[in-house]
């Protein structure tokens, strides 16, 4: 400490001695987190929940869908379309109607998905009039889960129809060859995991490094610290590092749980994934420092960091909600969100499997924010500390 | 001495007071709640939340929160150029799931409009594409679709194997029309949807918005509210006097019950004037599912104020439920399609009994008869809570 | 006179950590009953036991006849309780905070009212009666909780160091209103740190580690330990102590 006393205001950057006491502002720090274990299991933990929470429960796959169906036909056609649907995963039949009266009141229970209505004299129209009719009636209340259920029901009786073209040789089909890039088996995950890291990326850095720097201050240990003969703004970077360690052993658990746990692989460049999150790590502690020279108090600087970077990535960054859904004025304001633009990048190397140069403008963008934040919350700080 | 002497005269004896008043019952309860109001009133930044919270939360979420799958973007490379593959192209553009983009020359330009998102569909129509159809009487397209989001890439693909399969069925009645020999099977499939025709994603979110504003604001509001007693020590002043634990329970449930009332009137007025949207069922069904639903969150609110010592292990705890009871209530994704062991797991979250039961109620005019199974699981979960949360409040430390 | 407070070999533990270690001392009734001891001494464990807060390890206690562990219910009937920190709410006025409490201890709402305005008159607070607490300065706010802590008249009243963070005159007031109760014939079981306010108690035990080192009057413990003031004495008695300042 001496020794840096002597050079603190001759020389803007540390010298040996500074380092020094750098190094030991770094270790309080860590011992500050590992003492208190709630707040570190938290830490670790989290990631983990949500993303088996994520990966679990949000998924888009149609399983064992109650239906009911009503067939005043009983006939040939009927009877065939109806063994296809028993017989796929997708779809169980729990009522056979009788009366079109009820019909209607299907849904108020809630439980059922669809009532597939076949038309009077199905078979017998389908031959000669073309008029059959096939009504798949679902519960408009879910949208997607209508959506969904109507589009797979229609691909299963499709699967009738060509069964019964092959035999009559129906001419002017058009086949299509579809194939689906990136994530054949449609499972949910590829989609929400570039989200959850830029989420826990973004609460572990801003969030705690914010409440950590405001609870020294709500508890005055900051003037200590500010009075000793160290440079101000070293003693918040020293804070800062034990959150970027922290941030990079939840970068690895988090790719490791999606890896092995979701199945969802890394299938472009595993350098340039770490690398860019690590830039997005840099810009998210820097935002955490812009709240906490701000916010004087960890309730503050909770609600802060809370209402302006956490709920808006969870809402605006197309984590979960598509950006192309949203109204004009929040499609352009989710570009002033940085992982808005770290969550397409991972979408690009981590699930596309795309190079370095596909990533080239959200590396632009996220560099400038970076370089923006830092400048901003360095004056800040010198304006509020110094 | 004198002045003693005086004074004693004035004294009340304690153990007569006891014999007309019992402290441990419902005395004390008028002073608690009394008190509890008057803070209530007092304090400016509740009475905003209560106010602007369903207000923001409910002008704002319908917008963002949309997984509506209307505008599937669409390239295409046409290496026919022929009246066919055109009329084709137009067919699919004119079905309005699909938004022309881009057209390619090659499939490489093509796959790269996917790769920077700005399509989300590539059709290819090989060449001889008409020439195919006309003499062999087949022909094949290619779709490529992008499945990171596996729910728009699945429906994307899906419009465009039903609108491919309505195309051949055009050609074939207008080529074969007349032709009375070559007697197609036909029949068509129509969609229709309940309660929701035109599929709009809000009418689904507002009530399960509602719920989560309404389950917020009872469980938080209590937690924070003890925990702030205690970090103030004022509880402790409370435990040192003869009142017992259920008033003091009482005293802190009944203020949130009302405003939980209040809250889902402003919900329900801020969707008649924002949405114009009103109930199809009852709202006396509603309000006596939001009684129950109130009560158990409130009571869980105050399990965890018995648990926690500060404000910020309060928020953690009820964030850590809240959090779960959201993702487990079947409001991102059907329960029945999730894996089993988060079936199971969702049983236990009372916030899907409730969604569950308003979006029925609220948008398909459900009955209690038809709810009632739902309604008994609510009243369990407020009976457990509550009594946890009277069991584990200590007035000794 | 007859016993208010008895305690036999009242211990608590924390674990492996002994707080309290066996103490025993009666306090009578009307009585000053002064409680000091370092910080980390075991004052406020004892006292909080005493107010059936806390559950002791072994020991007997009896509060205004009442067993503390077992009838911990009826002991806080009878007492009243001021604690370290400021315990009155602040969002409410005066007269609310002094309604709630006589509420609570189910003092009938005309005799709230009536006696109400004779505690305001005897403060002097007649125009802070609708004055939120919180902009009250410390020194009235603790005059305040005192005159809310005995409003129920209690046999025995608890405070637990009441006069921390004030100057000198202001306690000095303060102990007048501890005067007053005791006139009235309310027992005063109080914790201090403050040696000047030790020469205010009718009887003072010094606790050290636990334990309870020496108990008597003022005047007597100057003698024994051959000091001028109860801080010497306090100052000998603490140099025994094992234990760190807190």
């Amino acid at each position: 400490m001496n020794s840096t006393n002597k050079n603190e205001h001759t020389h803007p950057t540390p010298t040996n001695g500074q380092w020094k006491t750098f190094g030991s502002f770094v270790q309080k720090e860590f011992y500050h987190i590992t003492r208190d274990q709630t707040t570190l299991a938290l830490l670790l933990i989290l990631p983990v929940l949500l993303m088996i929470l994520f990966g679990f429960s949000i998924n888009t796959e149609v399983k064992n869908s109650q239906i009911a169906i009503y067939d005043p036909s009983n006939d040939v056609a009927t009877r065939g379309i109806i063994e296809k649907i028993k017989a796929s995963d997708y779809f169980t039949v729990v009522r056979m109607l009788n009366n079109p009266a009820e019909i209607e009141k299907q849904f108020l229970k809630d439980d059922l998905k669809m009532v597939v209505i076949f038309s009077d004299h199905f078979y017998e129209n389908m031959q000669r009039t073309g008029k059959a009719q096939i009504e798949l009636l679902t519960d408009g209340t879910d949208p997607n889960s209508a959506m969904t259920v109507v589009s797979y029901a229609s691909n299963i009786i499709g699967l009738y129809q060509q069964d019964l073209f092959k035999i009559q040789q129906i001419p002017f089909e058009i086949t299509p060859s579809v194939k689906l890039m990136y994530n054949p088996e449609l499972k949910g995950p590829y989609f929400f995991v570039p989200g959850i890291l830029g989420m826990i990326l973004m609460i572990i850095c801003s969030m705690m490094t914010s409440i950590s720097i405001a609870r020294e201050k709500e508890f005055g240990t900051m003037e200590v610290l500010l009075v000793s003969p160290f440079k101000p703004m070293y003693i918040i970077l020293s804070k800062t590092i034990p959150y970027f360690v922290i941030s990079l052993v939840n970068l690895a658990t988090m790719l490791l749980l999606s890896v092995f746990m979701l199945k969802v692989p890394i299938a472009g460049s595993l350098f340039w994934l770490v690398t860019f999150s690590i830039l997005f790590i840099f810009l998210s502690l820097s935002l955490g420092l812009l709240v906490s020279s701000i916010a004087n108090s960890q309730l503050q600087a909770l609600l802060f960091s809370g209402m302006v970077l956490v709920i808006p990535v969870v809402m605006l960054s197309g984590m979960i909600f598509p950006i192309e859904n949203m109204p004009a004025f929040f499609q352009w304001f989710s570009k002033l969100i940085p992982a808005t633009w770290y969550i397409t990048g991972v979408k690009k190397i981590m699930i596309k499997g795309l190079g370095f140069t596909s990533i080239l403008p959200e590396l632009g963008v996220l560099i400038s924010m970076t370089i923006l934040l830092i400048g901003i919350s360095w004056k800040t700080f010198k304006y509020h500390l110094e | 001495m004198n002045k003693r002497n005086k004074n004693i005269k004035d004294i009340v004896n304690p153990n007569q007071l006891l014999s007309r008043f019992n402290p441990r019952g419902f005395g004390a309860l008028k002073f608690l709640l009394e008190k509890e109001f008057k803070q209530i009133l007092r304090n400016k930044f509740l009475i905003r939340v209560i106010i602007f919270l369903p207000l923001i939360a409910l002008s704002l979420l319908p917008m963002v929160a949309n997984f509506e799958i209307k505008n599937n973007n669409l390239a295409v490379i046409d290496n026919d150029h022929s009246p066919s593959s055109s009329l084709f192209i137009r067919k699919i553009v004119s079905s309005g799931h699909f938004h022309l983009v881009s057209v390619r020359q090659n499939y490489n330009d093509a796959l790269n409009d996917i790769e920077q998102d700005r399509a989300d569909v590539i059709l290819e129509i090989p060449a001889f594409f008409e020439k195919d159809l006309m003499t062999t009487y087949s022909a094949q397209v290619n779709v490529t679709a992008n499945a990171v989001n596996a729910v728009k890439g699945a429906l994307g693909s899906g419009y465009l194997m039903q609108i491919i399969h309505n195309f051949s069925n055009d050609l074939r009645s207008r080529f074969m029309a007349g032709n009375s020999k070559i007697q197609t099977p036909a029949f068509e499939i129509v969609p229709r949807y309940d309660f929701n025709p035109y599929l709009e994603y809000k009418f689904s979110m507002i009530p399960a918005i509602i719920m989560m504003i309404l389950g917020m604001i009872s469980g938080f509001l209590p937690a924070l509210n003890i925990v702030g007693e205690k970090e103030k020590g004022t509880i402790e002043q409370m435990n040192v006097t003869p009142v017992g634990r259920f008033p003091v329970i009482l005293s802190k449930l009944i203020p949130y019950w009302i405003i939980g009332f209040i809250v889902l009137t402003i919900c329900f007025i801020v969707v008649w004037i924002i949405y114009d949207m009103v109930s199809v069922g009852g709202y006396l069904e509603i309000y006596l599912f939001a009684t129950v639903f109130v009560l158990a969150f409130s009571g869980l609110g105050l399990i965890i104020s018995n648990y926690a010592n500060t404000i910020q292990q309060a928020m953690y705890l009820m964030f850590f439920f809240v959090i779960n009871f959201i993702f487990l209530s079947g409001l991102y994704t059907p329960i029945s399609s999730t894996p089993e062991w988060v079936q199971t797991m969702s049983l236990f979250s009372p916030l899907r009994y409730m969604i569950e039961a308003l979006r029925s109620i609220y948008l398909k005019g459900s009955h209690f008869g038809d709810l009632w199974t739902k309604f008994a699981a609510l009243v369990g979960f407020a009976v457990f809570f509550n009594l946890w949360a009277i069991l584990s409040y200590r007035k000794k430390a | 006179m007859e016993n208010v407070i008895e305690v036999n070999n009242l211990t608590k533990k924390f674990g492996s950590f002994t707080a309290v270690d066996h103490i025993s001392f009666e306090v009578k009734q009307g009585e000053i009953f002064g409680f000091l001891g370092a910080n980390g001494a075991g004052k406020t464990t004892a006292m909080r036991m005493l107010c059936g807060l806390l559950p002791s390890t072994s020991g007997k206690g009896l509060v205004a006849g009442y067993d503390i562990n077992t009838q911990s219910e009826q002991v806080k009937r009878n007492i009243g309780y001021m604690s370290q920190k400021f315990a009155l709410y602040e969002d409410l006025k005066v007269w609310e905070n002094i309604r709630l409490y006589g509420g609570i201890y189910g003092v009938p709402e005309p005799q709230i009212v009536s006696k109400t305005n004779d505690l305001l008159k005897r403060l002097g607070f007649e125009n802070e009666r609708n004055t939120l607490v919180n902009s009250l300065p410390l020194g009235w706010k603790q005059k305040l909780a005192f005159s809310v802590a005995i409003f129920h008249e209690p046999k025995i009243v608890f405070l637990d160091e009441p006069t921390g963070g004030v100057d000198p005159i202001t306690r000095r007031k303060f102990w007048e209103l501890i005067y007053e109760a005791t006139d009235r014939g309310i027992t005063v079981f109080v914790t201090t740190h403050y040696m000047d306010e030790a020469e205010y108690c009718d009887r003072v035990s010094m606790m050290v580690d636990g334990h309870i080192e020496a108990l008597d009057t003022p005047k007597n413990l100057k003698q024994m330990f051959h000091a001028d003031t109860m801080n010497e004495v306090f100052q000998k008695l603490a140099r025994k102590a094992q234990r760190s300042d807190s």
